[in-house]
């Protein structure tokens, strides 16, 4: 009996690491710390009232950065710790099968639960703001979305600590990632913690897709969009025909490791190559994805501290078009090597560096919008100037790699691992923390210190050149990835020490930017006018933070950049408006995306053990809960005329 | 656009959804069809992939038809440019995938 019980501990916990041992102290300690300080400060109910069950966008959005910056935490020491193990040759600081896994979970953090919920969350705080509309199309949906993602996360996260964790790269290729080869729950955790989050993805693309469809305000016609805006209905229409055929592929993989299904398997009639080929179908839109939005964040960016309207308005939309359409015919350009014919590869070829011109278009407006422009150069400035020629060095080596012939040599090397970080960071990352900077004040009524700021990025941004410029150079010289250590003598020694310095000084970088956060949470300055920055678009027309229903009223839209054309005295006082207020319909806020995502985590969590007696349940508490949502009808309030003018006063709006 | 229509939307109930029930239950009845005209019946194989073709063409425009309010909305253009995306990726990811797996059957 005690035997059984150990043999099932040593099986259910992961064991034999200090550091495992270390990170399990720590969850407990941390998860311990939470509830004390909830109970102690009598704050369980705010919590629950304030932020579990709210759908407005704002708050959403919020918990959605908060997220991702924590799962940004984890995939960076997930990184530092590979790192670490690479700096010299033959070191022992992980093993392989340790090293197998924390390049896995870093990449899959990296991707999917940090840019993604760092994008969602900066959308849904500026997308609503910038239309002038008072929340997205379905809150209740969007609040969901986030709850599945969360769950998903938590579900994956879980694996390092439980069960143990996936080891089969970011991408999960069959047929390592099958069961026959990879037995245990590790994929199980992959498959079914990105499931769960993709669900959410895929409806938050829907609500985004519908809520600029049809929630502008009156007199914004598409082409009178902000960019960014712009930027995110295109990424939603990118979100709704890629995602489906990611959840098919997973479903696929469940289906083989749990039901012993050939889908994926050498044997059987299977074909392993069909993963690669589903999972990139996917795969490259999905870079598509966390890249647009971000164009769109330094569209805005730029165009506010150039002081200048956007150079190529529509020349810039239709570039967009383009890399959406296009996106989905380059996937093949990720399996070169796995045995194509040369029609296939030529044919992915060329549309891959088809996708550079639209590209590069847009590099150039960017850079035509700052020629001759009175620049500011502001935290969320240089990040968007940075960008610029960072993520171009990331662009052209993309080009080199799109040579299928050429490919042939670079084809996961370090070269490549370049190539996809100098886009990532240099766009991505670099957007995002761009756009965290800019809407801040949006978010929390102040702003981050700038000083602290410049900083940070200083510090980040020479670093992540100090860490990836060398690396082309290591990937030419033969080194590839994914390897957990390499002998001495092959000259790749001193590049590797000088990445490993690079790594953390990116992580100095981050760890000023968490420093800042908090610092200015106490003593940043207040932003009393709604417009730190001197904006152009609707969003800057409320107040900081914005009121739960984001407009007393409604603004009536007649140009491009409103804000920007009001204070040039072309149009009216946006803020002002003669007619009386009305009440305001805002919708309820609901427990059931929590208790729904709660029962998805245990669902997800009894199939990653193939516990049937706790998944099923988990699932008919997922139906359960659609039920429950089907009988309310009491969905909605209005706000009182008085509420708002109150509110409006307090801001300094009603005079 | 009035100011009212700008605000979140309302929920509107209109008696028992008849379509989405005959959706559901032809749906499910189509799909359990294709699984058994594929593992039950011993036809031969392009006979079988005409059939199950046909019957996924099918299906798609229940759900269109039936869920996706195809034929509502104000604004036709969005639908006509949405179902073109569409066509245009199913026809990427089927022929594409066709054309990358040839060689390896």
């Amino acid at each position: 009996m005690i035997e059984s019980i150990k043999s099932f501990l040593g099986y259910f916990f992961v064991t034999g690491d200090p550091m495992i041992y270390g990170a399990d102290a720590s969850i407990a300690l941390a998860s311990i710390g939470i509830v004390v300080v909830l109970t102690y400060f009598k704050k369980w109910k705010w919590l629950w009232e304030e932020w579990l069950t709210t759908v407005d966008h704002k708050r959403i959005g919020i918990m959605y950065i908060i997220a991702a910056l924590l799962m940004l935490f984890r995939g960076g020491v997930d990184a530092l710790m590979m790192r670490t193990q690479l700096t010299l040759p033959n070191l022992h600081f992980l093993n392989s099968e340790h090293y197998n896994q924390v390049f896995t979970t870093h990449g899959t953090i990296m991707i999917i639960f940090v840019a993604m919920p760092f994008i969602f969350g900066l959308m849904n705080i500026a997308v609503p703001l910038q239309i002038g509309a008072r929340d997205v199309a379905f809150p209740f949906l969007n609040a969901l979305s986030f709850w599945l993602f969360f769950a998903g996360a938590m579900l994956f996260n879980l694996s390092f600590v439980i069960g143990g964790s996936p080891d089969a790269g970011w991408s999960g290729y069959a047929p390592f990632a099958g069961a026959e080869l990879n037995p245990g729950v590790g994929q199980n955790y992959y498959v079914l913690g990105v499931q769960i989050s993709g669900i959410g993805s895929l409806a938050t693309g829907i609500n985004f897709l519908v809520t600029i469809i049809k929630m502008r305000a009156p007199g914004m016609t598409l082409f009178k969009m902000p960019m960014f805006t712009w930027s995110i209905l295109i990424t939603s229409v990118i979100v709704v025909f890629a995602f489906p055929a990611f959840t098919v592929a997973l479903a696929l993989m469940t289906i083989d490791r749990l039901f012993g299904a050939h889908f994926f398997t050498i044997a059987a009639g299977g074909s392993p190559m069909l993963w690669a080929n589903l999972f990139w179908f996917w795969g490259h839109p999905e870079v598509y994805i966390v890249l647009l939005p971000v164009f769109g964040i330094f569209s805005e960016v730029i165009a506010t501290f150039a002081h200048k309207t956007l150079f190529g308005y529509a020349v810039m939309v239709w570039s967009m078009v383009a890399i959406s359409v296009l996106s989905f015919i380059t996937w093949l350009h990720h399996f070169f090597t796995m045995g194509n014919t040369a029609p296939v590869n030529a044919f992915f070829s060329v549309s891959t560096m088809l996708i550079a011109i639209p590209t590069g278009v847009k590099i150039f407006n960017w850079l035509f919008t700052l020629n001759k422009g009175r620049i500011e150069f502001t935290t969320p400035m240089l990040w968007a100037l940075a960008f610029i020629p960072n993520f171009t060095i990331g662009g052209i080596t993309g080009v080199m790699l799109a040579m299928a012939p050429a490919d042939y040599q670079y084809h996961n090397s370090y070269f490549l691992v370049a190539h996809f970080h100098s886009t990532l960071i240099a766009g991505t990352v670099f957007g995002i923390f761009c756009g965290l900077h800019y809407w801040w004040p949006k978010m929390f009524g102040y702003l981050l210190d700038e000083r602290k700021g410049k900083w940070s990025f200083w510090i980040f941004m020479i670093s992540f050149n100090i860490c990836f410029m060398p690396m082309y150079f290591l990937g030419l010289m033969g080194m590839t990835r994914r390897m957990y250590t390499y002998p001495a003598g092959l000259g790749w020694t001193p590049i590797n020490i000088v990445i490993t310095i690079g790594a953390f000084g990116m992580g100095l970088g981050f760890i000023i930017m968490a420093w800042n956060i908090i610092w200015s949470a106490i003593h940043g300055k207040r932003d009393t006018t709604g417009d730190p920055w001197g904006g152009r678009t609707l969003e800057w027309t409320t107040s900081s933070p914005a009121p739960e229903y984001n407009f007393a009223h409604i603004p009536e839209i007649s140009t491009r950049d409103p804000l920007a054309a009001m204070k040039e005295g072309k149009t009216g006082d946006l803020r002002k408006s003669s007619k009386p207020y009305e009440p305001i319909h805002m919708p309820n806020n609901s427990g059931i995306p929590v208790i729904m995502s709660g029962f998805m985590f245990i669902a997800g969590f009894g199939f990653v053990f193939e516990w049937y007696w706790m998944g099923i349940p988990g699932l008919i508490g997922v139906v359960a809960c659609m039920i429950a949502r089907s009988f309310v009808y009491n969905d909605h309030h209005y706000i009182p005329v008085d509420e708002i003018e109150k509110t409006e006063a307090a801001t300094g709006r009603l005079s | 656009m009035s100011e009212n229509q700008n605000q979140v939307m309302k929920q509107e109930h209109a008696g028992f959804p008849w379509k989405q029930v005959i959706g559901l239950v032809l749906s499910l009845a189509l799909t359990f069809l294709a699984l058994w005209i594929a593992v039950g019946l011993s036809l031969p194989v392009h006979v079988t992939l005409t059939i199950i073709v046909g019957l996924a063409i099918f299906q798609a425009f229940i759900q269109l038809f039936m869920f996706m309010h195809v034929t509502e909305g104000t604004e036709p253009v969005h639908q006509v440019i949405g179902i073109l995306f569409g066509i245009y990726v199913a026809f990427a990811v089927v022929a594409g995938t066709i054309w990358i797996l040839a060689y390896t059957i």
